[in-house]
């Protein structure tokens, strides 16, 4: 750990002082998270989501340790061994409610984790590691979460697995030998389905490992704050436990009270009622649509109408929907403002809340049918996406001219400089 | 370079979405697309309320017997329910004779293999036995029904927009007199054996309006078997096919959300507590 003033574990017990000696795992966990990491005093409650998304992917892991223990990877009768969990295993339909929903939690923690770390420029210098590893985290969610979804193998699981494959299609001329391969046939059938399963169970654990990786960079430098201004002595910090185990755990019961509202009473809102139909090959739904947290990516996609040129448009928009996420691996190199925090960057601040409103159109076209005004709505909006990070944060770096950024972080908490603050 | 480059990047993605939107919006005002005679006259399924409605939503039981008795007396016929079993009925309030006699006294047989010559035969559901279809297979299925299979009814209610109040809208919401249907735009007239309802989002369907007269099935509890009653009791009778434990649901959440409630409040207090020193030292607003 980085700062000099950080608690020392301190077995005191002969078991603990014999068990250090041995395998260090508890050190190892009072330094990661426990009194052992200062943290900064003055994060605000953004900075919650990190922990709870992390609970949420263990919630997910339980949960669907569980179902696989009753589910059947076949085509033949992977539908019905999902209406067997829920109708004849006990207490099965919650155990899937709460991994169908988890799935959408796991995602919301996660998108305002992100949002957080864009507005208070947690993925600027030093901690581009742990942002760049986020970003890897995302991907790795998207697939899993988007093989999982195939699983149950209903209507939109079926068309939701044609399509994505499908993207893969639009590249010239290798394309179709490429979705054919990633299926393992010429349409979806059971060697996707398998092998779909075997990769879904087998990316949550690669995401944990990745996870691991992310903390281990975000100790080394220490958590950004609301203020984006370093931290500069014990003053700015508090122990890791008990400040924010005791306050990610009230949060967590909040998180838990809303997750438990989506399982028990309206389990099936965020799904489509077209997956409780088993997929048929001879019958296409009208619309076919992803996961609600696909639908910003996915109207992207559709928002490409024209050919450009001799590129078609199909080839353009998959390139723009898989550009829109990878663009935020070069993210720290674009934003060069050597000022993290969106609190003193007023210009910023504008064009991030313009952001936050153009994501939220997306989401909203990314749902609806492709018809116009939605495309028009999720052209313009993704437009917008695309200059916030290639051309409307570079320029801004140099243009704008940031307020006067607090002497240190207790000063900002407490009115006082760091010196005379006990 | 990585920010020049980006900036190209940023330019011609960009650039190509607000062209692409300009095309579009010109050819829009150009070219408006016709107007869909099919979303125009599509209706939305009718308000109607389910005793399973809401977060304190429980089953009528004397309601979801009618509606097995509409489903066993007029559905069935042509509509399987593949999901759920004779055993599951114990649910609606019937007792093991009467689950028992209700499977031994199905119009249809359960398939099966004869023990002696190994040929295929039928035999009388027992408790354990799922409803059996009405048709051998789906060629049968569609062969008998104007080409149209008719789906199984285990999950209609969750794997249709609008759950059961659809179901319900659907079977009181057929158009059969001769007049009204004259007056439609002749391209969403019925074609020959297709019936015309204002629910059913292709606006015709295969399906002839199974709930055609009040009386049509004899209550045993005494109500009066008007269409709407008999399909408002065959739409929750479908809510509990499709989600057998719903009851039961509702029951855990309450008592999850109670257990977080007070765990949250007591996370609250301690995280109050924990933070006492450092947020005494907070400026004063």
């Amino acid at each position: 750990m980085s700062f000099s003033w950080a608690r020392h574990y301190e077995p005191s017990h002969p078991f603990m002082k014999w068990m250090d000696e041995k395998l260090p795992m508890p050190r190892l966990v009072y330094n990661a998270v426990g009194a052992g990491y200062p943290t900064p005093r003055n994060l605000n409650y953004f900075w919650n989501f990190g922990s709870l998304a992390g609970i949420a992917l263990v919630m997910q892991i339980v949960t669907g340790i569980i179902l696989a223990m009753h589910y059947a990877a076949n085509a033949g009768i992977a539908f019905d061994s999902v209406e067997h969990i829920m109708r004849d295993v006990n207490s099965g339909w919650m155990i899937r409610y709460a991994h169908a929903n988890g799935a959408s939690f796991f995602f919301i923690a996660i998108y305002i984790h992100i949002g957080r770390g864009l507005y208070f420029g947690s993925y600027k210098a030093p901690r581009e590691m742990i942002w760049l590893l986020g970003v890897v985290i995302y991907l790795l969610a998207m697939a899993t979460a988007f093989m999982g979804y195939v699983l149950p193998w209903g209507q939109m699981s079926f068309w939701g697995a044609q399509v994505i494959t499908g993207l893969f299609a639009a590249i010239p001329v290798v394309g179709e030998p490429i979705q054919q391969w990633l299926l393992g046939g010429f349409a979806p059938d059971n060697a996707a389905l398998n092998r779909f399963f075997s990769l879904h169970y087998l990316l949550p654990f690669v995401i944990m490992g990745v996870i691991i990786l992310h903390i281990w960079a975000l100790h080394i430098p220490g958590s950004n704050n609301p203020t984006g201004v370093d931290v500069k002595g014990p003053q700015d910090t508090v122990p890791f436990h008990p400040y924010y185990t005791a306050k990610d755990g009230w949060t967590l019961g909040l998180f838990l009270i809303a997750f438990s509202i989506m399982v028990f009473f309206l389990p099936n809102a965020l799904g489509h009622a077209d997956n409780y139909i088993p997929a048929n090959p001879l019958s296409t739904p009208a619309h076919i649509v992803p996961e609600w947290y696909f639908w910003p990516w996915y109207a992207i996609l559709r928002a490409f109408t024209f050919d450009f040129f001799f590129i078609p448009a199909k080839l353009l928009g998959v390139v723009a929907m898989f550009g829109a996420i990878l663009v935020w691996f070069f993210l720290p190199w674009l934003d060069t403002s050597p000022v993290r925090s969106g609190h003193y960057r007023p210009k910023m601040r504008i064009a991030f809340f313009i952001l936050l409103v153009a994501t939220a159109v997306l989401f909203y076209c990314g749902g609806a049918p492709a018809e116009e005004p939605f495309v028009m709505m999720s052209q313009i909006a993704g437009a917008y996406y695309f200059a916030y990070f290639l051309i409307i944060l570079p320029v801004l770096s140099r243009l704008e001219r940031p307020l006067p950024l607090p002497n240190s972080i207790t000063e900002s908490v407490t009115g006082k400089p760091l010196e005379q603050a006990s | 370079m990585v920010r020049f480059f980006g900036f190209l990047i940023g330019l011609f993605f960009s650039g190509w979405l607000i062209v692409s939107a300009i095309m579009g919006a010109v050819s829009y005002i150009s070219e408006p697309p016709p107007a869909s005679v099919e979303k125009q006259f599509h209706l939305h399924p009718k308000a109607v309320n389910f005793s399973s409605d809401g977060p304190f939503g429980k089953f009528d039981r004397q309601q979801l017997q009618r509606g097995f008795q509409v489903y066993k007396e007029v559905c069935s016929a042509c509509h399987s329910l593949r999901l759920v079993a004779f055993r599951d009925l114990a649910a609606l309030g019937y007792n093991e004779a009467e689950v028992k006699a209700i499977a031994a006294n199905w119009a249809i047989q359960t398939p099966d293999i004869d023990p002696n010559t190994g040929e295929v035969t039928g035999r009388a559901p027992v408790a354990a036995d799922k409803f059996p279809k009405p048709f051998a297979n789906d060629v049968a299925a569609a062969a008998a029904n104007n080409n149209a299979i008719p789906p199984d009814l285990s999950l209609i209610t969750k794997a249709r927009e609008g759950g059961a109040p659809y179901i319900y809208s659907l079977l009181t919401g057929y158009v059969e007199d001769p007049a009204k249907i004259a007056k439609l735009p002749k391209e969403i007239q019925p074609g020959s054996g297709l019936h015309h309802n204002p629910y059913f989002a292709n606006l015709n369907l295969a399906m002839a309006p199974p709930l055609v007269l009040d009386g049509q099935v004899t209550y045993g509890d005494g109500t009066k078997s008007t269409i709407d009653q008999m399909a408002k009791d065959v739409a929750a009778f479908l809510i509990w096919t499709a989600e057998p434990k719903l009851e039961v649901r509702h029951q855990a959440g309450w008592a999850v959300l109670l257990f977080l409630a007070i765990a949250t409040a007591l996370g609250y207090m301690a995280y109050q507590n924990v933070w006492a020193d450092v947020k005494a030292q907070k400026k004063k607003v």
